[in-house]
């Protein structure tokens, strides 16, 4: 009995506080989100929100299972937990079932569950129990290529279920390699891929290249001209340019017909032809309808159409937008903001590798799909599907978040039995 | 690597999340406070989003003759959650339609959805359009959508056309660019060509104010699109061959296909008893298909592609050419016929005795026939007969019959060249021979054929071995070319054979069975066929080109249960001809008599 108070009292509530008012907030918007006269019982569970408030009584015991398990767990079989979800992520290649479009999902009667959710924590705990093991260097070619197999492996599995939202979402662990001592230059360079891809995209091709050439006309004025800087200004122009066109080239030859509308739509070039546009439009619209203080509670006018087909999963973010305001989207932001601060602030403090960098994955992940979820409602990010943390509908999108700042919480309460 | 310098990346990190987080605070910001337009006023206006349909491609013939075109319709619409206390009985009067009528169209709306707009009454006339348009202030939640629907100036080429309906549930869910109240071609080139003709959905999105007033467009229409047309095609089809077919086809069964043999362009393509397309159109579809689908003479099935019938004598000369491939027949080659005394198939012509292959095709010889086929299966003695069976009827099948010939039309028959298994199963393996199959020398027996075989069939003799699969599209918009799609399909025999079987049908108009409808001015090659019918009277069959050399037109026609070929299906085919090739008709007897006669 004593350790079991020792762990309600070593937990960091902050976090479990802001993880209960998120998933609460998530549930009422659900509600508002696909609510119907005929059933206005939130506790229905034959309407999402019914089903949802079982997800989160679900989720709240997952949680509970989690810290009342031995923190050593995790890490010692964080290896056999990711191998367990990639065979996952095979066998539901093979018996899975489609859904809108991708083959993501097991179904079991009425009940489906996206082994693509789980496969976050899990590859979070096989890269964190990589960099906290004794041999790391940082120089060594095994230890710089193994993180990327760790990485590419679910990614990959995950973009054959046609599924390229949950993949993406593995680019994020940048932040954690970052962390872990990969030089700030290739965050730097993912930063300039993606700009150079856009302005490419937007204003052409042509441009961007000449832009590049005289940027490194100018370097090559101001620079020290040695031999060995020549060389790297020529070899970064040849690369760029070359990264330009096969942008360029990539876009019109390897993209599906659909995601090269929904990138023309976003960059503008073309207006909302058969209605690709179509969901962001309707979500900006509902957004920006809020005003300052929104609408009120079950008063959105624009959401209640169902015109935006993923209301209550991807574009929950709309009803926060128009029943709540600009105000509500602000208490949604820093609600996210605070968290992720904290997850950071928190892994600092940890005294085991395995923690301190399954944290930075933990906000790297939540981060990820807050920027992109946001994003895409608000026109800024490309109509990616991915949920918003704890917010959106859905069963294993929630658990799977559930479990991923849950062992993130009990390794924490755990920092001073270790070592 | 110092943990005190990593340590410090935190800082980086943190700032990453705090800039994407303040980005975004100002653009919610930004819609949200500043930009007002999203704002929609105080007295809580809504949007109403309204599809813009697009009109359909218009179809022209190869001469840019117009057949296909649209003609504005309105559909009522209602959106559930809008309705409010409206007087039931007014709307009833207006609509023409019951109180009963009214709570079943609104119960159906608020099954679908009570916040999307569901059809209420489609296709309301121009008059209630207008009447309702000025008091649809006392109705909130219904408005009116403009549609188009197909209108075909000339009652012509129904089966050709097919028809356009709405959209099932099974197909909204199989593809998402559908949506309930979408129309979609269901049949003929409606429906090969639907992603072609049905253009692209627009969107416009309107202010309505409490009273169901619209007051404008939803910031200044910028997030509206506009419908764009489908593209029009122009089709291969001769509208005036089209529509002279089809008059000379009245009052008789049968079908017409008619093809440029250089190119396979289905230059008439007709199935009758056929009936005008406007019929199935708008508002009268659903009570006219009801009463055409459960007429017995069966007008909607498309007989060209869709009935199969035995070729009878006009396959006389595939046995030919098969013989002269395999070395087993030339032009000295004679046999015996004992007239109606033949054994085991009788002939039914007066003629001389022995003959050749040109005199046998001339006076359509069945005894002739018989023996070419027996010679063909039963070659090289006892053991060969099942291979020989195989080889002829790869043979048989190279010539486009017995599969599908895959052309721009859909619901095609394949037909029937019945396989040796086929008669391995009926009469056991090693126990069927040539005396067991023999009417397949006279085209009788399991195999059947299309109207479009047959035409196909005509096409490979005027191009001596060869054809370009059969289509009725030339062009997508006045640019794009079809015709380079279709393949040219060479048959497995040699082009000299097909000059004798050409002289053979030659003959056959000059001075055989087909010699009464000769034309003056054009020399034709042709083939009667009289299919026995075990379901009823013999088929009167006719396959001809024209002319002889450069033929520009290869012809079917098959007349169900008119008896001999050269009294019906000849003259028909003979007329279409003339028409075609020298642009009137010479010989208003034939054709008045045709016109007039019904044969069911």
């Amino acid at each position: 009995m004593r350790e079991r108070k020792n762990i309600f009292n070593n937990i960091d509530w902050t976090l479990v506080v802001l993880y209960l008012i998120m998933v609460l907030l998530g549930w009422v918007n659900i509600y508002a989100a696909v609510y119907n006269e005929d059933y206005s019982n939130i506790f229905d569970i034959s309407q999402s929100y019914g089903r949802q408030m079982i997800f989160i009584a679900s989720s709240l015991f997952l949680a509970l299972v989690i810290l009342l398990t031995d923190a050593r767990f995790f890490s010692t079989f964080a290896y056999a937990i990711y191998g367990f979800t990639i065979f996952l992520l095979i066998v539901v290649l093979a018996i899975g079932s489609e859904v809108s479009g991708s083959k993501s999902w097991f179904q079991i009667g009425s009940f489906a569950i996206q082994p693509a959710e789980f496969a976050k924590f899990a590859t979070n705990l096989a890269l964190a129990r990589f960099f906290s093991a004794q041999h790391i260097n940082i120089k060594d070619v095994r230890t710089r290529l193994l993180p990327l197999v760790i990485l590419g492996l679910p990614a990959l599995l995950i973009l054959m279920q046609n599924d390229t939202g949950s993949a993406l979402v593995y680019g994020s662990f940048i932040l954690v390699l970052y962390r872990m001592g990969l030089s700030g230059n290739y965050l730097l360079a993912g930063a300039l891929v993606v700009v150079i891809a856009l302005t490419t995209l937007m204003v052409g091709i042509i441009y961007v290249m000449v832009l590049l050439i005289i940027m490194a006309a100018v370097l090559f004025f101001f620079m020290k001209r040695n031999r060995r800087n020549i060389i790297n200004l020529v070899a970064i122009l040849l690369l760029g340019i070359g990264f330009t066109y096969s942008v360029e080239y990539a876009v019109s030859n390897f993209l599906g017909e659909h995601q090269k509308t929904r990138i023309n739509v976003l960059l503008g070039k073309q207006i909302d032809l058969k209605g690709a546009g179509y969901n962001v439009n309707q979500s900006k619209i509902a957004i920006g309808s809020g005003g300052f203080t929104g609408k009120g509670f079950l008063n959105g006018t624009q959401t209640k159409y169902n015109f935006v087909p993923e209301q209550s999963t991807d574009f929950i973010f709309c009803t926060v937008g128009e029943e709540w305001g600009f105000l509500g989207s602000l208490v949604v932001i820093s609600l996210f903001m605070t968290m992720l601060v904290r997850i950071i602030m928190l892994a600092e403090r940890q005294r085991s590798d395995f923690s301190k960098m399954y944290g930075y994955g933990v906000a790297s992940i939540i981060f990820f799909h807050f920027m992109i979820n946001v994003g895409m409602t608000i026109g800024l990010v490309p109509v990616i599907g991915i949920p918003l943390p704890f917010f959106s509908y859905g069963g294993s999108s929630l658990w799977a978040f559930t479990i991923l700042l849950f062992i993130y919480i009990k390794q924490d309460a755990n920092r001073n039995s270790l070592l | 690597m110092a943990n005190r310098t990593l340590a410090s990346r935190k800082q980086t990190v943190i700032a990453i999340f705090l800039v994407i987080g303040f980005i975004y605070l100002v653009r919610l910001f930004y819609i949200q406070v500043i930009d007002k337009s999203y704002t929609l006023s105080a007295n809580n206006n809504v949007l109403r989003y309204v599809t813009q349909y697009p009109a359909r491609g218009l179809i022209y013939d190869r001469n840019g003759k117009l057949l296909v075109y649209n003609e504005a319709v309105y559909d009522l619409m209602v959106l559930p959650r809008q309705v409010k206390e409206i007087d039931t009985a007014e709307f009833c009067r207006l609509l023409e339609i019951t109180r009963e009528g009214f709570i079943e169209r609104m119960e159906k709306a608020m099954n679908y959805s009570k916040y999307k707009p569901s059809l209420f009454e489609k296709q309301i006339s121009k008059e209630t359009y207008g009447y309702l348009e000025e008091k649809m202030y006392r109705f909130p939640g219904f408005f009116v959508q403009p549609r188009t629907i197909r209108f075909y100036p000339k009652p012509i080429g129904a089966h050709l056309f097919g028809y356009v309906g709405e959209v099932t549930q099974g197909l909204i869910d199989k593809n998402p660019y559908y949506r309930s109240g979408d129309y979609i071609g269901v049949s003929g080139i409606e429906k090969s060509y639907e992603e072609e003709l049905r253009g692209i959905k627009g969107m416009k999105i309107r202010m309505v104010d409490v009273h169901n007033r619209e007051v404008g467009s939803f910031q200044e229409g910028r997030f509206d699109s506009a419908a764009i047309m489908g593209q029009d095609l122009y089709l291969s089809i001769d509208a005036d061959l089209q529509e002279y077919g089809e008059l000379l086809m009245q009052g008789k069964m049968g079908s017409v296909v008619a093809i440029e043999p250089s190119t396979g362009e289905i230059l008439a393509f007709l199935s009758s008893p056929g009936y005008d397309p406007n019929l199935l159109v708008g508002r009268v579809r659903g009570k006219n298909f009801k009463l055409l689908s459960g007429d017995p003479i069966k007008p909607l099935l498309n007989r060209a592609m869709a009935g199969t019938y035995p070729p009878g004598s006009t396959f006389k000369m595939v046995n030919d050419l098969v013989g002269l491939q395999e070395g087993l027949l030339d032009l000295d080659t004679r046999y015996s016929c004992q007239g109606k005394t033949s054994s085991p198939i009788r002939c039914t012509h007066t003629h001389q005795s022995p003959l050749n292959v040109l005199v046998a095709i001339q006076q359509s010889c069945n005894p002739f026939h018989w023996q070419v086929f027996r010679t063909i299966i039963t070659n090289g003695g006892q053991g060969g007969i099942r291979n020989n069976y195989v080889s002829w009827r790869d043979h048989v099948m190279s010539l486009g019959f017995g599969h599908k010939l895959g052309t721009d039309l859909q619901f095609e028959l394949s037909g029937n060249i019945p396989s040796a298994e086929k008669f391995d199963a009926i009469y056991g393996k090693g126990h069927w021979n040539a005396m067991t199959v023999r009417s397949l020398s006279i085209g009788q027996g399991e195999i059947l054929v299309t109207p479009l075989q047959l035409a196909n069939y005509a096409a490979v003799m005027a191009n001596r071995g060869y054809y370009i699969v059969p289509h009725v599209v030339k062009s997508i918009g006045e640019l794009k070319k079809k015709s380079g799609d279709f393949n040219k399909v060479v048959s497995t025999i040699d082009k000299s054979h097909f000059e004798i079987a050409v002289e053979g049908m030659r003959q056959v108009a000059t001075l055989g069975t087909a010699r009464w409808y000769q034309i003056d001015s054009v020399t034709m090659c042709g083939k009667t066929g009289t299919a026995e019918n075990p379901h009823g009277d013999d088929h009167s069959l006719f396959m001809a080109f024209a002319p002889a050399d450069n033929p520009r037109i290869a012809i079917a026609v098959i007349i169900e249960n008119a008896g001999f070929g050269s009294l019906w299906a000849l003259p028909v085919a003979s007329l279409m001809i003339e028409k075609y090739i020298t642009g009137k008709v010479n010989r208003p007897d034939v054709e008045e008599k045709m016109l007039n006669t019904k044969l069911y």
